[in-house]
């Protein structure tokens, strides 16, 4: 009865609005033609979440509720060695180039030089170049500096976990470069010219204004690196060595054998991971 | 006075060094440097056991113009990525209108939902298109379900046009949001008052004035959907070589191995990339006078 009330009242509500044109009818198809969408973008999302519960061992029919498949991932030496890897990848990338990226984004934002137009084409071109290219670009690179290596020392080195960090950290800095250079933008130099007025040195107005201001800037940054790194796929698959593989890699190479629910499983995970992170860098941008 | 600013002056200079160097020198060792090395290597060749030999020729680009196999891909490669773009187009300009046109406090909200998928590990997303379009998967049993039967939804190139729609479409919603947002919409008003059709005031002036969002996501989804070959696999079963499927196939799995041919593969690529780009520039740019 309620319910009739209220849709009823719904119904001339909008009838209302048609009259006063503040509803039309372009205006209702965009609404629904957009509902359609965010039906397309998350529907495949959720679908991969409710089968990583399902009993079917192919996992595309519900036949009933089961935690096996986390159980059987938590007790897959080689998933958790490679969720393992990608941890250690992402931080340590996200650490250098976080910091390599705040210092460029110093030098760019506040100093006029030569050779800077030059410098901001290198820090962008990462971002424009196809990942698989500067993959290759990587791989033949690494294989060139073992050879040198090699001849100069006699150690034989293999690709293994450093180099796709260093593959990582490359295309990590100019994404934390463009970030933290938001922050210096909206930054209000005067605070700095008062502390220098005040007496304070460079290097205590670094670290007393400057860096706790640009501070979220940089967290955000760092965040954005993180979960690069976390996502890549290409870069990682061309520069992980045999034995060091990194989760997407290993997602893949099960992916294109067969569908399991197992893979549900850790997407699922994946997903919640990737999902805390925007989470985060959502609040400290409000914060800011 | 004039030693101190003498003195001033050295000190921001090294203090400048000190900012530049590890970055310059990172980018320049392990990005810079690696792509000359392979712009080099295009012009290499390699013996039978796929090592590199030092020997300049022109043979990998000659075999890449004159072979199907590789100027195929390119065709195909590009064909689908500007297919790509065009419906990532016609499907994100309405969507991220929507959003500009929404009230206020639900434009971040609305954004950010288009945000999260992206977030997604891209590998993650492909694979749930696998479950709900394999043959026994929950299209076909839904097909199935209501009368029509089975279909053979995946390993084609439909298939593969899906997953990176799919894929690309939020690196398309955001620039063009961030150009809608800042439209004036009295404009269309006044448009409208001096007697313009919808259609023409759309046109005329809100697409112009919109056209960098458009270009923005243009490039964003273009330049990725490229090079991709991960969406062709999974999604288009590895029927029809595309441009990334070949490059990684040289590099890594075949036998032997021709990493000479794939830098030229990738070079060219990049080439392909550059012009395409410059073009669209200037023709979108064009339409702006």
């Amino acid at each position: 009865m309620i319910k009739t009330a209220s849709a009823s009242t719904t119904l001339a509500r909008a009838r209302g609005a048609f009259a006063e044109g503040r509803l039309t009818w372009s205006g209702l198809a965009l609404t629904v033609f957009s509902i359609l969408i965010y039906l397309f973008l998350y529907a495949p999302i959720v679908i991969l979440v409710i089968f990583s519960f399902t009993r079917d061992e192919f996992g595309v029919r519900w036949t009933g509720f089961t935690l096996d498949w986390y159980i059987r991932l938590f007790n897959n030496p080689r998933m958790m060695g490679a969720a393992w890897n990608t941890l250690v990848v992402a931080s340590v990338s996200t650490v250098v180039s976080t910091i390599i990226g705040t210092l460029l984004a110093m030098a760019m934002e506040r100093y006029r030089f030569r050779g800077r137009g030059a410098m901001e084409g290198l820090i962008y071109l990462p971002i424009v170049v196809p990942e698989i290219v500067m993959a290759v670009a990587l791989l033949a690179f690494s294989a060139i500096a073992f050879d040198v290596i090699k001849l100069v020392t006699g150690e034989t080195l293999r690709r293994n976990l450093a180099t796709v960090t260093i593959g990582h950290i490359a295309f990590s800095i100019s994404f934390v470069v463009v970030v933290v250079r938001t922050s210096l933008k909206n930054f209000d130099r005067r605070l700095e010219e008062a502390a220098a007025d005040l007496g304070a040195d460079s290097w205590n107005i670094f670290w007393r204004i400057t860096f706790p201001l640009i501070l979220p800037g940089i967290i955000g940054g760092a965040l954005l690196a993180f979960t690069l790194s976390l996502d890549d796929f290409i870069i990682s698959l061309f520069l992980s060595g045999p034995g060091t593989s990194l989760l997407p890699v290993e997602v893949y190479n099960r992916v294109r054998r067969a569908v399991t629910p197992e893979i549900n499983a850790i997407s699922t995970l994946m997903l919640l991971l990737s999902m805390v992170l925007v989470a985060l860098s959502q609040l400290l941008q409000r914060r800011r | 006075m004039a030693m101190l600013q003498q003195q001033q002056q050295r000190r921001d200079r090294i203090r400048l060094m000190l900012l530049l160097t590890p970055g310059l020198l990172w980018l320049v060792l392990f990005f810079a440097l690696p792509l000359v090395i392979i712009v080099i290597y295009s012009f290499m060749t390699n013996d039978a056991l796929g090592r590199v030999v030092y020997q300049p020729t022109l043979d990998n680009y000659i075999t890449i113009f004159t072979q199907s196999l590789y100027i195929n891909a390119y065709w195909r490669s590009i064909w689908t990525s500007v297919l790509t773009t065009v419906i990532c187009l016609l499907l994100g300009y309405p969507l991220a209108l929507f959003i500009a046109r929404s009230p206020q406090q639900w434009r971040m909200p609305l954004l950010m939902l288009i945000l999260i998928p992206f977030w997604t590990n891209f590998l993650v997303r492909i694979y749930a298109w696998q479950i709900i379009l394999a043959n026994n998967g929950l299209l076909n049993g839904l097909l199935e379900f209501i009368g029509i039967g089975r279909l053979s939804l995946i390993n084609n190139e439909g298939a593969t046009l899906i997953g990176l729609i799919y894929g690309e479409l939020p690196f398309m919603v955001l620039p063009l949001y961030a150009a809608i947002d800042r439209f004036d919409f009295t404009l269309m008003e006044a448009a409208a008052d001096l007697g313009a059709s919808r259609v023409q005031a759309f046109l005329r002036i809100m697409l112009p004035m919109t056209m960098p969002g458009v270009v923005a996501g243009s490039v964003l989804v273009f330049i990725p959907t490229l090079g991709q070959f991960v969406v062709s696999e999974l999604l288009g079963g590895a029927k029809v070589d595309y441009l990334g499927n070949l490059i990684q196939r040289l590099f890594l799995r075949a036998n032997p191995i021709n990493w000479p041919l794939g830098s030229a593969m990738a070079v060219l690529m990049m080439i392909v990339l550059l012009v395409l780009i410059m073009l669209y520039f200037r023709a979108t740019t064009e339409e702006e006078r």
